[in-house]
């Protein structure tokens, strides 16, 4: 069976810009919010990425000025789905290279491996500075699932 | 060579280091095998690893490990993959 793709599993629904989060907490509440409204994960699932980062420490910020906010495959998760949160202010997570975060990604996976293509795909796209920037800034959700769609058509 | 890579909940970062993982093994035209662990787990599953791939808080968690640990600041920056492995097996 063909994979979900980036394009699905991050519905413009699911893209907020412009969030005001005054710490780290809110900022991956803000994620963790989508992906309820979405339908992907039910509410606990946002106390279990809270809860992954007071254990593990900010390990999910994963590149300069993103996070990636995940928790384990659990009966909190629905759907395998991903959120975009952009922050209006960066916040810090208490990472010692990537800090500030301006951009969280909310992540939810039934297993470990079915959204591995999807997601690789979005690293890929996340991976040059210069389209970073550009999404980052913007402050158009259906602009950016428009330029995560184009992104996708191109590698196909 | 057997790459280890290990996150905390198995689906994320993991996921990323995994792919871009077998993509730089492929580009430097490197037999590499790429498997997954979280932190639980990956002590026991880095036995039969030649390298190890995680973040910097996870490495601290990891402690000490027969296994060579490269240190990843950032998933989604292919090159730096690229680089841990080519250093891997040239050092």
């Amino acid at each position: 069976m063909a994979e979900t793709s980036l394009s699905q599993l991050l519905p413009v629904e699911a893209i907020v810009t412009g969030i005001e989060a005054e710490d780290w907490r809110a900022a991956i509440r803000a994620s963790g919010e989508l992906l309820v409204a979405d339908g992907a994960t039910t509410p606990a699932y946002i106390d279990q990425m809270l809860a992954a980062v007071e254990e593990y420490g900010p390990y999910i910020v994963i590149a300069p000025g993103l996070a990636l906010a995940h928790a384990r495959p659990s009966a909190a998760v629905l759907r395998t789905g991903m959120s975009w949160a952009g922050l209006a202010t960066p916040v810090e997570f208490g990472h010692p290279q990537n800090d500030p975060v301006e951009l969280v990604i909310g992540l939810a996976a039934v297993d470990h491996d079915g959204h591995s293509g999807a997601l690789s795909r979005l690293a890929r796209m996340l991976g040059e500075p210069a389209r970073l920037r550009a999404l980052k800034d913007s402050r158009d959700p259906v602009a950016i699932h428009e330029m995560i769609s184009e992104y996708e058509k191109s590698e196909a | 060579m057997k790459i280890l890579a290990v996150c905390g909940m198995g689906i994320g970062t993991s996921v990323l280091l995994k792919s871009n993982a077998e993509r730089a093994a492929q580009d430097l035209g490197l037999d590499a095998d790429v498997e997954v662990a979280d932190i639980g787990t990956a002590r026991g599953a880095a036995a039969g690893a030649d390298l190890v791939l995680t973040s910097a808080e996870l490495a601290a968690e990891l402690g000490d490990l027969p296994v060579r640990v490269t240190v990843i600041d950032n998933f989604v920056d292919a090159e730096e993959i690229r680089r841990a492995l080519s250093e891997a097996v040239s050092g």
